[in-house]
């Protein structure tokens, strides 16, 4: 990625990040963590890869993104937002009874949401769905899914990986946001998944892993899940829950809480700080 | 008259009005059970088997209906009903997405499979989801009317089909008879009391209004194929025009079509009423015609039923 690309991105998530603290400060509810460790898996889909088009949500062939892991709406709406979909303003309406941005994504109320989704493990067979029906419709429009490591203990989402396998839909990319947290502590700990790689191999998927921060590595991921012929991509994205609010960073506790007025102070001036610093850069 | 089960109908209407290329079929290991293998012997493009993996599979209709898609998602009641609920809510329902569940193997009539098969309870939890639609039609002929409405209306659907082959009530597959979806049918006019049913006890119904004429009682038979939305118009003539409701499914009586008139009565025009179904139990093994006999499901129950309702009536 060249660099003046990859600064345009890293603005792209640092407003984000600002956005997901907006959001979940004035809801005064929903899922910080989440959200920032899958910042830059959204900025690069939102920010640069899919094609998509924020004046006709619904544009044919399209790419398509279902966020599996629906708790990290702010992270969506926020990537959203940033690229155009609606209003940034919406952001502070977030959870408010009366706005388009439920507290988990809706596709009838907010555009460019493709699925409605919040209960785990169902986002990733719908877009199974979305990939199996480019397949029959011969289009060329690519779906990507993001789900997380908590997410993987649902036994929904073997069963859409495996349907994936068999229908051999090298359209579809899903991301793993292995951040090694859920909500009652370390993933390890309240249920170990184990080898997830080695489990998703075992599926018949063609497994990446990456540094789930680095705009880099996304995008090489990306670009050889779209090499790969005959089956899906999974890329497991290692990340830390809460990146880039320092307080909240690897704490399970930010899973689902929202900052107070001067945690979300010291959370924008964090954020303000590392927005400067990108836009002075040479 | 050659006899019929609904699935085998719904499967032939999917071959008859199949051909527009929106239209898939998907299926969970039970292709031949639910007929739709006649679809995929058809069109098999547009048919997919998504294997033993029922919450799977109703997830992943919701994602081909946003692709633009007519999509019927089947397998048994039990599993597509209960096991795969809350994808069913919340894949489909609640982002109000074009899929039609139709699902095989409703009620005790089953038969040999046992209680872990005989789905009496997808009526009442279907009808309590916002936005979905619940059929329950009673032969061949009306299913196929079904299909052919479903698939030019937009958003989700639940019909309940059987297994069991049973008579035409309306004619057989293939007659053009007057069928609206939301419109109950009146099969038999009646003053003295009206008998509303659901599926295969549309058949009892009408048998029990023969035996209730010998004794002299004038019994008014309805079709309520849809459970929902209910037909309240309906239910409150007949109320008004006979004082005295029976309502007969093959489901347990707590809140499917007996849950739903109680309803419409309590808050129009109440009446005395009875239902007839099955009386919170599950079922059992055994032939068809021995277990709707067991549990009280025959025309001899619902007429004797008729009785002692018409007794209490004013």
């Amino acid at each position: 990625m060249d660099k003046t690309n990859e600064k345009r991105l890293k603005i792209f998530a640092a407003n984000v990040r600002k956005l997901i603290i907006e959001g979940v400060y004035s809801a005064q509810s929903g899922h910080p963590g989440g959200s920032l460790s899958s910042t830059e898996i959204f900025t690069y889909l939102y920010g640069e890869k899919m094609r998509i088009d924020p004046t006709d949500p619904k544009k044919e062939g399209r790419d398509r993104f279902v966020l599996s892991k629906g708790h990290c709406a702010p992270g969506l709406y926020a990537a959203l937002a940033q690229r155009g979909f609606f209003p940034k303003e919406e952001i502070t309406g977030f959870r408010q009874c009366g706005s388009i941005l439920q507290g988990h994504p809706c596709r009838a109320s907010v555009p460019g949401v493709e699925m409605s989704t919040g209960s785990l493990g169902q986002g990733i067979s719908a877009a199974v769905g979305m990939a199996m029906m480019g397949k029959l419709d011969r289009a060329s429009y690519r779906v990507f899914a993001l789900l997380g490591d908590g997410e993987l203990q649902e036994g929904q989402v073997w069963e859409a990986q495996m349907a994936a396998a068999h229908y051999k839909l090298d359209n579809l990319t899903a991301f793993i946001d292995f951040n090694g947290l859920q909500i009652d502590g370390k993933t390890d700990d309240v249920m170990s998944l184990g080898s997830i790689s080695d489990k998703v191999k075992a599926f018949g998927w063609h497994v990446i892993n990456i540094d789930g921060h680095s705009l880099d590595q996304i995008e090489a991921a990306v670009r050889e899940a779209e090499e790969t012929k005959g089956k899906p991509t999974m890329i497991i994205a290692k990340t830390v829950k809460g990146k880039g609010v320092s307080f909240m960073e690897n704490e399970a506790g930010w899973h689902g809480k929202a900052p107070n007025k001067e945690q979300y102070e010291q959370a924008m001036a964090e954020l303000n700080a590392a927005l400067a610093a990108l836009e002075v850069e040479a | 008259m050659t006899k019929m089960a609904t699935r085998e109908a719904y499967g032939k209407a999917l071959v008859e009005f199949g051909k527009d290329p929106k239209v898939v079929v998907l299926d969970a290991d039970l292709s031949k059970s639910t007929f739709t293998v006649l679809f995929q012997k058809e069109y098999p493009d547009r048919h997919f088997n998504m294997g033993i993996a029922e919450a799977n599979m109703m997830s992943t209709a919701a994602g081909m209906a946003t692709c633009g898609k007519i999509v019927f998602a089947s397998t048994f009641a039990i599993f597509a009903a209960e096991r795969a609920l809350e994808p069913v809510r919340n894949s489909i329902c609640y982002p109000n997405l074009n899929v039609k569940v139709c699902a095989t193997h409703a009620g005790i009539s089953v038969g040999e499979d046992g209680a872990s098969h005989q789905c009496v309870e997808d009526l009442s939890i279907m009808r309590a989801i916002p936005n979905m639609r619940v059929i329950s039609p009673c032969d061949a002929a009306s299913t196929r009317m079904v299909i052919r409405e479903i698939m030019n209306t937009p958003g989700p659907f639940y019909v309940r089909l059987g297994r069991l082959s049973v008579e035409g009530v309306y004619g057989e597959y293939g007659d053009e008879i007057d069928f609206r979806i939301g419109k109950a049918n009146t099969i038999r006019q009646g003053n003295d009391i009206t008998i509303i049913a659901t599926g295969l006890m549309v058949q009892q119904s009408i048998a029990a209004a023969e035996l209730l004429k010998e004794k002299g009682i004038d019994a008014r038979v309805i079709d309520m194929h849809t459970i929902k939305p209910i037909d309240a118009e309906a239910i409150e003539k007949a109320s008004a025009e006979t004082g005295a409701i029976v309502t007969v499914e093959e489901h347990n009586i707590l809140g499917g079509l007996g849950g739903a008139v109680a309803e419409v009565l309590a808050e129009t025009r109440p009446c005395v009423m009875k239902r007839v179904g099955m009386n919170d139990v599950f079922g059992k093994s055994g032939k068809p015609e021995e277990l709707l006999k067991k549990f009280g499901l025959t025309a001899t129950n619902i007429a004797a039923a008729a009785e002692q309702t018409l007794a209490k009536k004013k």
